[in-house]
């Protein structure tokens, strides 16, 4: 089993030993049909492979310069292709050692196969790998469960850690939300009879674990795009340094003197100027935004889901559990006219005792705090407990008496509650009417009790509001990024609690159809719509919406439907999936920015270096003072390599997210990637050629 | 294709027809009714015979005349009919080349002014037709032609002045004295010379 | 520079600017298709125009369907401007009797005119009749002019419109281009031409007698002058609206007949950048947004104004050699001074070094000053100008519709840098639009840097080089440059009338022209098919004074870094060798 803290050095640091398996992995990617898949180093590969040619036509003697300066270019060309794929097998590695991680949790189990599908008939135990989907199976305290399935019966606790790095245990029950189950977790206590949903291989664990390598990496739509881009700046730079030899002879034959520029100078120069920074770190920033997302316990389905999260424009946002804590709790009991506070608490804490809701509870514990009513145990009292449905919107219990009337006493929605009396011919008190809505506006929500065909009174369930929520919603309003709650309550109710939260809009009463309506006219406006949702009724508004995040505890369907699945179940976490999206295309426009301003020192160190002998006059354009032709143009080329690894980590970590305005954010990345991509060179190459000077090697 | 032949050909004949014949003819017909003589080359004459035009340079290498700028065109200086620069970078030797024969010729003209020569009279115009130089060239060379006239410098002074085409609206453009209607007014007011015609 | 260089800098870009904006406004009318005050008179031959043609004025089309008409119709305008030339000693209106004109001198002016590049190889008053200038020349000067003009309306309602594919009618953008806004400017203009002293007749040259006869080389005397005639300033007018370039005389603008006064002037280089400044305002009326016109116009003013300094202060300061030889090249209330090699007086450095920024800005190539005569900074100044790829106002049309797909690619950087699949005025930019814009960028320096390179590896190329050492390398580039970029100026003194700089330069021109305009309807068809995505505070701004200097950092960085060892060994050398 994996250990949190173990998960925790997969995901965030580089071991040495995963550093020496990428250097491995660099020298295994040089293969030519790995490298087409990269135009730029692809040229940078055929340009190393030329100089160690013309490399060893120098040894010979025959060289066009001398042999020395001529493999020192070729040795840093080859250095600059190796950079470039050790950036991309550190960044694959990462999540290797992740899936390896999973791959033990996956193993081959027996699992107990059920010859009928309820607990406590007779089971065939059999190898994990010969399940098919539909075939139903029993796992107990102690055992892994043997792949993905739907909970039919029982309820049992269950150690996900394996997937999610969570160390507390989860409770999986059938029905209801949270009846899906993972392959390779453990039940920990209790059992569960399981229908297997998944073949074996097509799990979530195996899909994951097939993410996670990479292996189905496939370019996401910005990513094509800027690849397109970088192959146009390449064949234009080719073109510039290909014509560049005619030009060269023509002005050796017009100066008089000098000798034509060589072709070690021209790959050099080519090679500097094309968008080698960019170019070999991109699949590398591709990888590590995938990472990140695995390590914020987020499982996309695609790379093209997590750019899309970056261009979200909405977010519909379930209030229970993502803008409020999940439960409401009773906070007050407001007695109708002529009740006795203690009658009303009596009732309610009746009526809730076996209401298992967090809800339900709240009300028993606030009426044993306010007036020491005891909780009274459910067989305890000769009741008949009516459980909410759909329907009635109601719940409560029926206590028949021999002495007395039978008590039937409700809770429920105002509006329920007084369809039922109405329905009894009883009118609906206009004093519990006017509390129910002073309840409602103060952003609670207000149930009904009703005695028979007497309103009791009022149970004020008040929402809480997650810390720090407010703040957050303010960053996305920042980044264009608008908020809509989604919530059941009426609209009075939501008005309050979405001013608490500072949500921009809000969806009151909302039913699962109203959910998919509302995203599909905000799709129909061009925006694009994430959201959350862990219940089978959530399913067609997940597969509608733009990036679909499903809680891992949700239903087998939700997570289909999803593009995206939260294994820590935390419905902020659509927050943070939002900023890794963006934080991915920001370190591709960063290191393309950085790339494309850095050619103006390259050309600064190179061209007076490369025609000073045909014209001694454009030693004025060596701004950088730099020692010799020779030393220059090794220098551009050490810092074209050396700056592919000093941005490693920028491209494994993201640039960093701060939330803001689009223009604030493209002053402030023009200024660091921009500005700094045109000076740093000049230092850089400064720097390099200095030292070169010492060593003796310029 | 046929769907677009036919709306390429007519609309071509038609613009033919419309750019090509009427707007001309229009713009003829304008010019010709409103500025008869700016239409038709803006022609000088003396005692009925034209002797060039306002526009255009003429060569002058007499000393009695003011010297236009030089001229790149071919076969002769100020041909009207093949406009022509000299086309010379700032480098070309036969730049130097030239502009040194200009400072011979002006020194042998004229021995005793020794000011530095003002640029535009040792430099070929753009169009080998340029009418004017600059009043800098045309005082450079005043004092010869006033020994050859028989003239004060007073005299030319205000005689340039009063063929200096100035700035359109004070601003704009250069001022320029144009040398064929000067040497014309030179003519005319001091027809007599110290060497005789 | 002179203090009146200064006012005469400012007065030409306010006066810009005054008349672009209405001018702006009043072709966004014609390209809505609204009621304009020209429409009592013009709206008839309009609709008599499209009857004979064939034409349903409610049908629009897609990309497909106006790339087409483009290609067919300048086609055609290739061919009877070349059949023109070859069969001019066989028709009417050639008092000069001038012969056929060769096939290769042909094929090159033909394409030059048709793509609205107006390079010429070929001298104006040596070479063509009058009906060759009329019904080819200046027929194509219109019409060439009104082509880029469409595929920019067709362009900017790509842009303009979401969720369709059809982006209007090439025939009626070329039609009312023609009709309502070339052809009154052009009238206007070339009035206020001959009143300046530009002729305007069918009249044959004629012969005046010179003040002094002038001595030949051979020691014959000259006792006359040959005057040209011809109708000149009808041309002019729109070879300076249309950014066509081509000169009724050889040295074009220079010539006193074709640019007599400083107010001739005037006229002449506002014409040059009136249309493509206004063209930005239509744009940004269009796609319903003024601010993003003025952001376009920004950007392009900003490139362009601080070149314009450059290239004047490096006129104005003269040429070292001269200075060597104690000439005076200082500027005073006498003499405009400055390297006068090429200019005119009446001009001066001032107006010569605004002409040739502006003309090079323009893809308009006409002259008013030799270029080849500049400073090396001055004449870099023109070289980089056109490198940019002539989206600095660049051609009427072609030049606007240049500098927005820069602004797609610059749109796209920096919407990577802000976290959010780029868009631009509500269109996702994505692959496809980036693969466009990329084979836009790229074909230029192609075709520019390899045909240089096959003219300097080409006997046949260097055998007309005319300036020794670096500035001989210089022509070269320039004259590619120039006609890569359907510019059309020239250092002259390379001698461009060959089979080799006709045939290649003709395929230079065929390419700029037509391989930029196919893609750019491509683009259109793409992203007027796009669905709206709405602006809200996470899209990027794209009319801010931060974004209109990113995009004046990509325009420079990826259209002209890609020359700089070009020029490093050309003019810039040059610089050096003379300064140091």
């Amino acid at each position: 089993m994996t250990t949190p803290s173990q998960h925790a050095t997969v995901a965030t640091g580089v071991t040495i030993a995963s550093a020496r398996q990428a250097v491995l992995d660099a020298f295994r990617k040089l293969h030519p049909r790995a490298m087409a898949r990269n135009p730029v180093m692809f040229v940078v590969l055929v340009g190393s492979v030329l100089t160690t040619a013309l490399w060893i036509q120098a040894l010979g003697g025959g060289g066009e310069a001398p042999a020395g300066f001529i493999g020192a270019i070729s040795l840093w060309l080859w250095f600059t292709v190796l950079f470039a794929n050790f950036a991309e097998a550190l960044a694959e590695g990462r999540g290797k050692a992740q899936a390896a991680a999973l791959r033990k949790a996956r193993g081959d189990i027996s699992a107990k196969r059920l010859r009928e599908p309820h607990y406590g008939a007779a089971h065939d135990t059999v190898s994990s790998g010969t399940l098919a989907t539909g075939d139903v199976f029993l796992v107990e305290a102690g055992e892994i469960i043997p792949g993905d399935g739907e909970v039919i019966e029982g309820i049992a606790s269950v150690d996900e850690s394996a997937i999610t790095g969570e160390s507390a245990p989860v409770i999986r029950e059938s029905g209801g939300d949270r009846s899906a189950v993972t392959g390779g977790t453990r039940v920990l206590s209790d059992w569960l009879v399981i229908r297997l949903t998944a073949e074996p291989g097509g799990g979530f664990l195996d899909r994951m674990i097939r993410l996670i390598e990479g292996a189905k990496r496939q370019k996401t739509p910005n990513e094509i795009a800027l690849n397109i881009l970088l192959a146009a700046f390449t064949i234009i730079f080719l073109g510039v340094c290909v014509t560049l030899l005619p030009f060269s002879l023509f002005s050796v034959g017009a100066a008089g003197h000098g000798s034509p520029v060589t072709v070690t100078v021209l790959v050099a120069l080519l090679v500097c100027l094309i968008p080698t920074t960019i170019g070999g770190l991109l699949s590398a920033i591709g990888i590590a935004g995938m990472d990140r997302m695995i390590r914020h316990n987020v499982v996309a389905t695609s790379g093209r889901a997590i750019e899309a999260a970056g261009d979200v424009d909405v977010l519909l946002l379930d209030k229970t559990g993502t803008i409020t804590l999940g439960n409401r709790m009773a906070s007050a009991f407001t007695p109708a006219a002529g009740i006795s506070p203690e009658r009303l608490a009596d009732a309610a804490q009746l009526a809730s005792l076996a209401d298992e809701t967090p809800e339900g509870r709240s009300i028993v514990v606030l009426a044993k705090a306010l007036y020491g009513l005891r909780g009274r145990e459910v067989h305890d009292i000769a009741g008949h407990f009516v459980p909410f449905t759909a329907q009635t919107r109601m719940s409560g219990v029926d206590i028949p008496s021999d002495d007395a009337p039978a008590r039937s006493i409700r809770k429920g929605a105002a509006e329920a509650i007084k369809a039922h009396i109405e329905a009894l011919g009883v009118v609906f008190p206009p004093d519990v009417q006017r509390t129910v809505d002073d309840v409602s506006r103060a952003g609670a929500t207000p149930l009904v009790v009703v005695e028979n065909s007497e309103v009791l009174g009022v149970i004020h369930l008040k929402d809480v509001v997650k810390g720090g929520i407010k703040e957050r919603f303010a960053h996305l309003r920042k980044m264009g990024i608008k908020t809509v709650m989604i919530t059941g309550d009426n609209p009075l109710t939501a008005t309050a609690i979405a001013a608490e939260a500072g949500v921009d809009d809000f969806l009151a009463e909302a039913k699962p159809e109203d959910k998919l309506a509302l995203i599909r006219e905000y799709q129909r406006g061009g925006r694009l719509v994430a959201m959350t949702g862990d219940g089978t009724n959530d399913a067609p508004a997940l597969a509608q919406a733009d990036v679909a995040v499903a809680m891992n505890t949700g239903t087998q369907s939700a997570r289909e439907a999803a593009n995206m699945v939260d294994l820590d179940s935390n419905p902020t976490k659509l927050l943070e999936i939002v900023e890794i999206g963006k934080q991915l295309l920001m370190t591709r426009g960063a290191l393309t920015t950085f790339s494309i301003a850095n050619d103006v020192a390259k050309y600064f160190a190179i061209i007076p270096a490369a025609f000073v002998a045909t014209f001694p006059a454009l030693g004025a354009l060596n701004v950088m003072h730099l020692a010799t032709p020779e030393s220059a143009i090794l220098s551009a080329v050490i810092f074209n390599a050396l700056i592919i690894v000093a941005l490693i980590p920028l491209a494994l970590r993201g640039v960093k997210y701060t939330p803001m305005h689009a223009a604030q954010l493209l002053r402030r990345h023009l200024l660091i990637y921009g500005l700094g991509g045109l000076v740093a060179p000049f230092a850089g190459i400064k720097l390099v050629d200095m030292l070169l000077t010492a060593l003796g090697a310029g | 294709m046929i769907a677009f032949l036919r709306p390429a050909l007519v609309l071509l004949l038609a613009f033919t027809a419309i750019t090509g014949v009427l707007y001309p003819l229009a713009v003829t017909g304008t010019a010709q009714l409103f500025f008869p003589s700016a239409a038709n080359g803006s022609v000088l004459e003396r005692n009925g015979t034209a002797v060039g035009s306002k526009l255009i340079g003429q060569q002058f290498s007499g000393a009695r005349y003011f010297w236009s700028r030089l001229s790149a065109t071919g076969p002769v200086p100020y041909n009207g009919a093949a406009s022509s620069g000299s086309n010379y970078g700032p480098m070309h030797p036969a730049l130097l080349e030239a502009v040194k024969g200009r400072i011979a010729q002006l020194r042998t003209a004229d021995s005793t002014t020794t000011r530095p020569i003002p640029v535009d009279l040792v430099t070929a115009s753009g169009s080998g037709l340029d009418p004017h130089i600059s009043v800098a060239a045309a005082l450079y060379q005043a004092p010869r032609i006033a020994r050859q006239r028989g003239a004060t410098e007073a005299d030319l002074r205000a005689l340039i002045d009063r063929h200096t085409d100035k700035r359109d609206f004070g601003f704009l453009g250069e001022p320029g004295v144009n040398v064929l209607e000067l040497n014309l007014a030179l003519d005319e007011k001091f027809p007599s010379s110290k060497g005789g015609m | 520079m002179t203090g009146n260089g200064t006012v005469q800098i400012v007065f030409f870009l306010v006066a810009l600017i005054a008349l672009g904006l209405p001018l702006g406004a009043f072709m966004a009318r014609v390209y809505k298709q609204e009621r304009t005050f020209l429409d009592p008179i013009l709206g008839p031959v309009e609709r008599f125009l499209y009857r004979l043609a064939g034409i349903d004025a409610a049908k629009e089309m897609d990309w497909k369907g106006n790339a087409i008409a483009l290609l067919v119709f300048n086609a055609l305008g290739f061919l009877v401007v070349y059949g023109l030339q070859r069969l001019q000693h066989l028709l009417p209106l050639n008092p000069q009797a001038f012969g056929a004109v060769s096939p290769d001198s042909s094929f090159n002016t033909a394409v030059s005119f048709a793509s609205n590049t107006n390079w010429q190889g070929y001298g104006g008053e040596t070479t063509m009749s009058y009906l060759t200038q009329m019904l080819g020349l200046t027929v194509q000067n219109f019409v060439s002019a009104a082509t880029g003009m469409a595929v920019l309306a067709l362009f900017v309602r790509g842009l303009a419109r979401h969720s369709t594919k059809l982006l209007g009618n090439f025939w009626i953008d070329l039609t009312r281009s023609t009709l309502y806004i070339l052809l009154p400017l052009a009238f206007v203009f070339a009035v206020g031409l001959v009143s300046q002293g530009v002729v305007q007749n069918f009249a044959a040259y004629k012969t005046v007698t010179l003040v002094e006869p002038v001595v030949d080389a051979n020691g014959v005397a000259n006792l006359t002058q040959t005057l040209p005639m011809g109708p000149a300033a009808s041309q002019i007018a729109i070879k300076q609206l249309g950014t066509n370039g081509g000169g009724f005389f050889n040295t074009n603008s220079a010539h006193p007949y074709e640019n007599p006064t400083p107010l001739s002037n005037f006229f002449e280089m506002l014409a040059i950048l009136l249309i493509p400044a206004g063209l930005c305002f239509t744009f940004g009326i269009m796609v319903k947004d003024t601010r993003q016109g003025w952001a376009v116009f920004a950007a392009m003013a900003a490139i362009m104004v601080p070149l314009l300094l450059l290239a004047a202060w490096s006129e104005q300061g003269g040429n070292p050699v001269l200075a060597s030889q104690g000439i005076d090249q200082t500027a005073s209330p006498n003499q405009p001074g400055g390297n006068m090699e090429g200019k005119e007086v009446r001009l001066g450095v001032t107006n010569s070094a605004i002409w040739a920024v502006a003309t090079t800005a323009a893809s308009n190539g006409s002259v008013n000053s030799m270029h080849d005569s500049f400073m090396p900074i001055g004449g870099a100044v023109t070289l980089f100008m056109m490198q940019l790829g002539e989206v600095v106002f660049g051609g009427v049309g072609s030049g606007l519709y240049g500098m927005l797909v820069f602004v797609i690619i610059a749109v796209f950087v920096a919407g990577l840098l802000v976290g959010r699949t780029p868009e631009y005025l509500g269109h996702k930019i994505e692959a496809f639009e980036i693969k466009m814009a990329s084979l836009l960028i790229l074909i230029m320096p192609l075709t520019v840097l390899g045909l240089t390179a096959l003219a300097l590896l080409s006997e046949a190329g260097r055998a007309t080089i005319f300036n020794p050492g670096a500035h001989g390398f210089s022509e070269v580039l320039y004259a590619f440059t120039s006609m890569g970029n359907n510019n059309g100026s020239a250092f002259a003194g390379l001698g461009a009338n060959t089979p080799f700089y006709n045939s290649w330069g003709g395929i230079a021109m065929l390419i700029s022209r037509y391989w930029l305009a196919v893609p750019t309807l491509a683009l259109a068809g793409s992203l007027a098919g796009k669905r709206f995505t709405p602006q809200g505070d996470g899209t990027l701004p794209t009319h801010t004074a931060l974004f209109v200097g990113w995009l004046i950092a990509i325009v420079i960085l990826v259209g002209a870094l890609n020359f700089l060892p070009a020029l490093a060994l050309g003019p810039i050398v040059e610089h050096l060798h003379l300064t140091l």
